[in-house]
């Protein structure tokens, strides 16, 4: 399981764990967009603290969430990521949308 | 500059070999004894060059990725990702950062990405032929040169 979801009463939290690339990104958005439909969560937390590798698929990804969970009124929080994670998330000024929580 | 050794390598565009082709680039790489940072730039980078191939140069066929990788005296990895897909039409327009032509999953940061991470990126393609990106970064490694 790429992906494992934690609610509690202020955010979902979804642990991402192994590689996000093009190939597996696919099964991480359904299970998240899954959860998104169940819960409509005011706050979607992804933490990247078990992502060992991530290209910019994983930007698209966050960028994906970003509009459906911002359709409703819901804010996005990444929690977690690693150096080589966040020089990829940067690049396309991802702060602007997301909150980097360290 | 002296070339020390290389590996060629061809691939089917299977998404699935995405993780096969930059961890098999890194392997190599790690001769030159990069940083663990350096070696996760390489593969990055690569990662981006070759799913370009997947889902740009073949999009819904299955054609051949051909990896070849150099590397050099002086700390240089050299990786050609080469394609015999669509080619692109507008190089420029496709390095500009977020332009993709795939709609909203998509980041369009593959080029980007790779600027970012190496020293160079050079694209030669000619559409209906294929595309030619080459990858170049120098390894400072451990002891700093």
């Amino acid at each position: 399981m790429p992906v494992k979801i934690i609610r509690d009463s202020k955010r979902t939290t979804a642990e991402l764990s192994g590689e996000i690339d093009h190939h597996n990104c696919a099964a991480l958005r359904e299970a998240i967009d899954a959860e998104l439909t169940r819960s409509s969560p005011s706050i979607l937390c992804l933490d990247f603290s078990s992502v060992s590798f991530m290209d910019s698929s994983g930007v698209g990804l966050v960028m994906g969430r970003y509009k459906s969970v911002g359709a409703y009124g819901g804010k996005i929080e990444l929690y977690g990521m690693p150096g080589s994670i966040e020089k990829v998330m940067r690049l396309s000024g991802i702060e602007k949308i997301a909150r980097i929580v360290k | 500059m002296k070339k020390l050794n290389e590996m060629k390598m061809q691939i089917e565009s299977r998404s699935v070999n995405e993780s096969f082709a930059r961890a098999t680039v890194a392997a190599f790489a790690a001769q030159l004894d990069p940083t663990i940072e350096e070696l996760s730039d390489i593969r990055t980078a690569v990662s981006e060059a070759v799913t370009n191939c997947i889902v740009h140069a073949y999009r819904e066929s299955v054609g051949k990725i051909y990896i070849h990788t150099e590397l050099f005296d002086n700390g240089a990895v050299r990786v050609k990702i080469r394609d015999r897909g669509c080619g692109i039409d507008d190089i420029k327009k496709a390095m500009e950062p977020l332009y993709t032509t795939l709609g909203n999953e998509r980041a369009g940061l593959g080029f980007a990405v790779m600027e970012s991470f190496t020293d160079k990126v050079r694209v030669r393609s000619k559409v209906g032929k294929g595309t030619t990106v080459t990858l170049i970064k120098t390894i400072s490694g451990k002891n700093g040169g």
